[in-house]
């Protein structure tokens, strides 16, 4: 029962006051289309099981738990055992909060970086801005994924150098956008305002840029995680990304793809998972994007 | 100077300039290089004079400018300087690991970009004819979901289906250059349409939506007012005005292709260059990586270019100018 019908003739304005903060979100999500929900859900049940991976799995991250590799699904093992006689399940498990982990931290960052750097280019203009945007240009004209195999020839694979290099190079995508829609934003006048009453810098971005921007942010960032998330599942997938034992999605496809010849469909579970997740992710985003601007899912 | 070829080669001199810093951008990817690489290639056992000598080998010695100079003169001229894989006595090219491969992939990419482009724009047309359409809607759905799915699923899963259980294909793609035309065709039907179904999703859905902006402009509304057909005014009317954004879609994917191709070689144990690479990553062999990457990197900006150049050439601003 909504607020306003009970109350009693009093000035409207204070109607919308009333609604607390989970009132609001609860009306919105009530207007949520069914695949916003459907992704909403899946994120969620993605999330619990990262957190809480090593008290629902029923053995080891990496534990051997059976002498025989490639066992056929039991009740002992659900999905069977990989390789190297470990349990699939469990691994897949696992995978959700070692792949989720890693391609959040690497989002997190390239955000941190172009985010940033695309607000206070939009600020300074002049040849701050000129300069970035060149070299923004320059690193977007080599392809991401082979970017990325440089980079990984040079300094090896491991987890904190994986993060950094895709974090990098995301970071040029998440620049041109930050940078666009600030540059709108910068105009306006109350950032004039703003800097006339003598705010220094980290003031403007975070106080009066930031916010007006941010559901631009928020819906790329769901889609630039999608995007890493893929990036990150590919490089494992070609053994470049995170290594074992470390429970992967992209690492467990590539170990046990030998499978996929004899017929059985094990080996998709760690891929379908991944596609699974970007399905949800999109279909939230899209939903977001109509809602908070009357942008169509056109990109 | 007609202002159309003013534009086209300030974007020619830009796309140089380009292709320039990202050569050097890989050719400094050596210089990155770790001190102890040389034990890291050589193996332990390698001594201070194997290391001095494999240092030397590989230019290390000169300065980095003339290397610069050596290795990009050499490129012009094909040669592509000595894998890391080389041992004294047994010189490995970089060339004659590449060369066979760049074919390969050539010959996948050729035939996919055959299929897909006309199919995607086809697609993209009547998705924008019938807009909200089942029809619309039911294409939208199917391809935002390949969209979302990483290569190697959409790979394994038509391994899975088309080569193992129906066996209309062979799952893997070891195809050879001594092999007839329809048997090579045969070998690669698999990973052609994998990258077919990835990047039609992908191209049509930028047609639609370059068609879709383009039906919103007053004077399409002035033609359906005058009473055109709705075919008519997609073909008539916007098509022309389309091909900038279109050429630009095609192109983006098939650069995009060029990077996709990495990962299904992979999937089918196809021996292009994508797989060479990284084995090259692999095992940290420098000078092929630096090679591949920098083909990679050329057919990428020299395909950016040439959408480029086609979306100023087919401007009617510029081609007639007042």
């Amino acid at each position: 029962m909504s607020v306003d019908q009970t109350a009693p003739r009093s000035a409207p304005r204070t109607v919308k006051a009333r609604r607390t903060v989970m009132q609001n979100v609860w009306r919105t999500l009530r207007k949520a289309p069914l695949s916003a929900w459907f992704g909403m859900i899946v994120i969620a049940i993605y999330i619990f099981v990262a957190f809480f991976a090593p008290w629902i799995a029923p053995y080891g991250e990496s534990e051997v738990v059976s002498q025989q590799p490639f066992e056929v699904w039991s009740w002992a093992h659900w999905l069977g055992t990989d390789q190297l006689g470990r349990d699939m399940f469990t691994r897949l498990l696992f995978g959700a909060r070692n792949t989720l982990g890693i391609a959040l931290a690497t989002t997190l960052l390239a955000f941190a970086i172009g985010g940033g750097l695309g607000i206070i280019a939009s600020i300074f203009r002049g040849w701050v801005d000129q300069l970035l945007s060149r070299a923004v240009d320059t690193l977007m004209a080599i392809p991401q994924l082979i970017f990325a195999l440089i980079l990984l020839s040079i300094f090896g694979s491991s987890v904190k150098n994986l993060i950094i290099i895709i974090a990098v190079l995301d970071s040029t995508r998440v620049f041109r956008l930050a940078r666009s829609v600030a540059m709108n934003v910068v105009v306006m006048d109350y950032v004039e305002a703003a800097k006339l009453r003598g705010e220094g810098l980290v003031w403007i971005l975070f106080k009066e840029v930031l916010p007006n921007i941010m559901p631009t942010m928020v819906a790329e960032f769901g889609l630039r995680f999608c995007f890493v998330f893929l990036t990150i599942s590919s490089l494992s997938f070609l053994g470049l990304g995170i290594q074992p034992p470390t429970a992967d999605w992209g690492s467990m496809v590539r170990e046990n793809a030998t499978l996929i010849t004899y017929g059985d469909f094990t080996p998709l579970m760690p891929a379908g998972a991944i596609a699974l997740l970007t399905v949800a992710v999109n279909f939230v985003v899209d939903w977001f994007l109509h809602k908070t601007s009357g942008l169509r899912d056109e990109k | 100077m007609h202002p159309l070829l003013r534009t086209v080669l300030q974007r020619l001199g830009l796309g140089l300039i380009t292709l320039f810093v990202v050569s050097l951008i890989i050719f400094s990817a050596i210089e990155f290089l770790p001190g102890d690489f040389a034990k890291a290639i050589l193996g332990q056992a390698a001594t201070p004079e194997t290391v001095e000598a494999f240092q030397k080998e590989i230019g290390l010695d000169k300065p980095p400018v003339e290397r610069y100079l050596n290795w990009i003169g050499g490129i012009l001229q094909g040669d592509f300087g000595s894998s890391f894989s080389s041992r004294v006595g047994f010189r490995r090219t970089v060339l004659d690991i590449i060369a066979p491969r760049l074919w390969n992939t050539l010959f996948l990419a050729g035939i996919t970009a055959l299929v897909a482009v006309p199919l995607a724009l086809g697609l993209g047309l009547m998705a924008a004819l019938y807009r909200n359409s089942f029809f619309d809607r039911a294409i939208n759905a199917a391809t935002l979901t390949t969209i979302s799915f990483p290569e190697f699923f959409v790979a394994y899963i038509l391994m899975l289906f088309l080569a193992v259980q129906l066996r209309w294909f062979p799952s893997l793609s070891n195809v050879s250059a001594d092999m007839p035309f329809f048997e090579r065709l045969e070998r690669s039907a698999l990973p052609v349409l994998t990258l077919t179904l990835v990047i039609v999703a992908h191209m049509m859905r930028m047609t639609r939506a370059a068609i879709i902006g383009l039906l919103a402009s007053p004077y399409i509304e002035m033609a359906r007012l005058k009473g055109v057909s709705p075919g008519q005014v997609i073909l008539r009317h916007a098509l022309p005005n389309a091909w900038a954004p279109i050429a630009n879609v095609v192109a983006f994917n098939l650069a995009y292709l060029v990077v996709g191709a990495v990962v299904v070689e992979v999937v089918f144990v196809y021996p292009g260059i994508g797989q060479a690479m990284v084995d090259a990553v692999r095992s940290r062999d420098i000078p092929v990586v630096q090679a591949c990457a920098l083909i990679f990197a050329v057919t990428y900006i020299l395909l950016n270019l040439l959408a480029d150049i086609i979306s100023i050439a087919t401007n009617p601003r510029l081609l007639h100018p007042r």
